[in-house]
């Protein structure tokens, strides 16, 4: 029998994606800042857990983030998760995509080997679903993205399929390499009450920037970050609705036009 | 590094900066304000604080010389040979940003057994395509794709990389943009260019509650993903004027990790929640037989057929077509809801549609104060109307 050994990579995001601008200060409005597990998250859990069952692995859980992301670690003693790991550091404050991949890696670079990385295919603050192949490609592994199902798993490889839109590719990957699977890969698992009371207590370990190997500290934070936010704005609203209240064959034109200036015709 | 630091001496401790945080990142310990590792460095304290006690040390890193790295390239995605039309899309844009500065425009083409398909991109306003062409990249394979990508960036030396919001652009092109250590911004929706070659490039966050104007001012490429169907295809030239240049494929970059065992076309259609386009039908309609009008629509413009529960209730569509609380919530490109009333239940499925677009009769009805596009109609008037306009307009350009 192999054992994988298994890192997944969660965050921590505002429990809900409804937040708004104050429109005369600009700010960010996120009244009580609930904070929750990034949804995805669970799904690249439950796979690893899957995973963990089958080959009798272990899965470590990283996160990076404030101290309180801690609970998202402790959240993953509870689904199953063997050991957990918060990178934190002011010094990593204002992070983009290209900074959050570099502090991971380092803080993956302190593990020890491991065969398989799994991610969620996304956050549901950013959004963007860069930072698990930028992670892949600072940590020299390959990568495969959009997995949907994991065909088979032996002790030198491991085969998944990708979901491409319009086709999927089924592919072979070494060990080790990194997943970032799809939404409903797996059903996730509730959290059980008896793990909860088994697991309480149990340590989240905390790198911050002075364990670190590279302490250049242009590649953390900030100025490891490439790409500058220079201001967020509301969407186009219900202010900007249109209304349109004349006889049908104008208004067939005016939708026609609208359909058509946007590509879909 | 760039840190905020509060300078003791003038802070007054008047607590406006732990009020004004949005990430509850700053708080009072004993008689000192701290700041910790929560701080999205967005700087909102600073702004705000009356004593003007807050000040951020900067240190940015070296900056690049923009003048090296000139021309935008767009990476031309294909199955097999086939372009993905969000190519032309991306060359369209490619061309518009590049003519405010003076650039050239690149394509970027890998692949094998491609040359035909070269010869087609230069119909489009492009100034050069790069083709490399080797057994070994017939198919998407991210290391591979990813070693002849940064071949090609270390030649030619663009300052934009335009790449497809796709599934393969979106694997791809952050793997490329970490090996230059520079940004990427995802899912673009708006691109400008200012005259210091500076991309502006604006994107949805929080599922679109909120957009962002995101710079990449230190570092180049400047690497952007943009989504199909967002920005309008280039137009086809009269004559061409640029030219293909084949490239060497040196065999040490085609060696892949990754073993493609196989490639499934999909044969289903999406489901109502992966569709881009939604013709969503409410009590509005009828009769069953009516459905046949929306369909048509639907299927005109790309799309599919969905319901309300009541219509799904009575049988007339299959469940896993409900838009709601209690069937799917689906987010496309565009959807026209006909004869939906837009009750709680069934918007909370699909206000996060990008445009809305309702017609229905009763002007109060609540589905108009959700809609982009309000029409106070009858279906039965508008959508044959609509029917008619799109498919003569077909039959004309058919001609």
């Amino acid at each position: 029998m192999f054992q994988l050994k298994i890192i997944v990579c969660i965050k921590q995001v505002p429990a809900t994606s409804s937040v708004e601008i104050d429109p005369t200060t600009g700010v960010l409005k996120r009244e009580g800042v609930e904070s929750k597990m990034n949804p995805y998250d669970l799904y690249a859990l439950e796979t690893a857990l899957r995973l963990k069952e089958k080959t009798e692995g272990s899965i470590t859980t990283v996160t990076m983030g404030p101290p309180q992301a801690q609970s998202v670690i402790e959240e993953s003693f509870i689904l199953g998760a063997d050991q957990g790991y918060l990178f934190s550091d002011r010094k990593f404050a204002g992070s983009d995509v290209l900074a959050t991949a570099y502090t991971l890696s380092q803080g993956i670079g302190l593990l020890g080997e491991f065969d398989l990385i799994v991610c969620g295919k996304q956050t549901t603050d950013g959004d963007t679903a860069q930072v698990g192949p930028e992670l892949a490609e600072f940590l020299g592994i390959p990568h495969v993205t959009w997995v949907r199902e994991i065909t088979e798993v032996t002790a030198d490889k491991i085969v998944v399929k990708q979901d491409l839109g319009n086709s999927y590719a089924i592919l072979e990957l070494p060990y080790p390499s990194l997943l970032t699977v799809e939404k409903d890969i797996f059903q996730p698992r509730l959290p059980s009450y008896r793990r909860k009371l088994l697991t309480a207590g149990q340590q989240v370990k905390v790198f911050t920037f002075s364990d670190f190997i590279d302490h250049n500290e242009q590649k953390y934070g900030l100025n490891g970050s490439a790409t500058q936010v220079e201001r967020i704005f509301p969407p186009l609203t219900k202010q900007d609705q249109t209304c349109w209240e004349e006889p049908a064959p104008v208004v067939a034109e005016k939708i026609y036009e609208l359909i058509k200036d946007r590509n879909f015709i | 590094m760039a840190v905020l630091v509060i300078n003791n001496n003038r802070c007054n401790l008047c607590g406006q900066c732990i009020m004004v945080c949005p990430f509850k990142a700053i708080s009072r310990q004993n008689d000192k304000i701290e700041i910790d590792a929560g701080c999205k460095m967005c700087k909102i304290c600073l702004k705000n604080c009356p004593e003007k006690a807050i000040g951020l040390i900067d240190e940015r890193r070296t900056t690049v010389n923009k003048e090296e790295w000139r021309g935008i390239l767009v990476f031309v995605e294909h199955l097999a040979g086939n372009i993905h039309p969000v190519t032309i899309e991306l060359i369209g844009k490619a061309r518009e940003l590049a003519d405010a500065v003076r650039h050239p425009v690149y394509c970027l083409f890998m692949g094998h057994g491609i040359s035909q398909q070269a010869q087609k991109l230069l119909r489009y306003p492009v100034d050069r395509v790069f083709v490399y062409e080797d057994q070994e990249l017939a198919y998407f394979r991210v290391d591979t794709y990813a070693n002849i990508f940064e071949d090609c960036l270390r030649k030619v030396k663009p300052s934009i990389v335009l790449v497809g919001a796709t599934s393969v652009g979106r694997s791809l092109a952050p793997r490329v943009a970490a090996r230059f250590r520079t940004g990427l911004t995802a899912d673009c929706t708006t691109l400008e260019i200012r005259a210091n070659t500076d991309l502006v490039q604006i994107r949805p966050a929080f599922g679109g509650n909120i957009m962002a104007q995101i710079i990449t001012p230190d570092a180049r490429p400047q690497f952007a993903t943009v989504r199909y169907k967002v920005m309008t295809p280039a137009q086809q030239l009269t004559i061409p004027r640029g030219s293909i240049e084949n490239c060497s494929v040196s065999p040490d970059k085609l060696k892949s990790e990754l073993i493609l065992r196989q490639v499934v076309m999909k044969e289903e259609l999406p489901g109502i929640s992966e569709a881009e386009v939604l013709v969503a039908a409410g009590r509005g309609v009828r009769e069953q037989k009516d459905l046949a009008l929306l369909e048509e629509l639907a299927t005109l413009l790309g799309g599919q057929l969905a319901a309300t529960r009541p219509l799904v209730e009575m049988g007339w569509v299959h469940y896993t077509r409900q838009i709601g609380l209690s069937g799917r919530t689906v987010k496309p490109k565009l959807i026209i809801t006909c004869g939906v009333s837009g009750a709680v239940q069934f918007s909370a499925g699909m206000n996060a549609s990008e445009c809305i677009v309702a017609i229905n009769q009763d002007r109060n009805a609540p589905i108009l104060a959700q809609a982009h596009y309000g029409v106070v109609g009858d279906l039965y008037e508008v959508i044959p109307l609509l029917l008619e306009k799109i498919k003569g307009v077909r039959e004309t350009n058919a001609l």
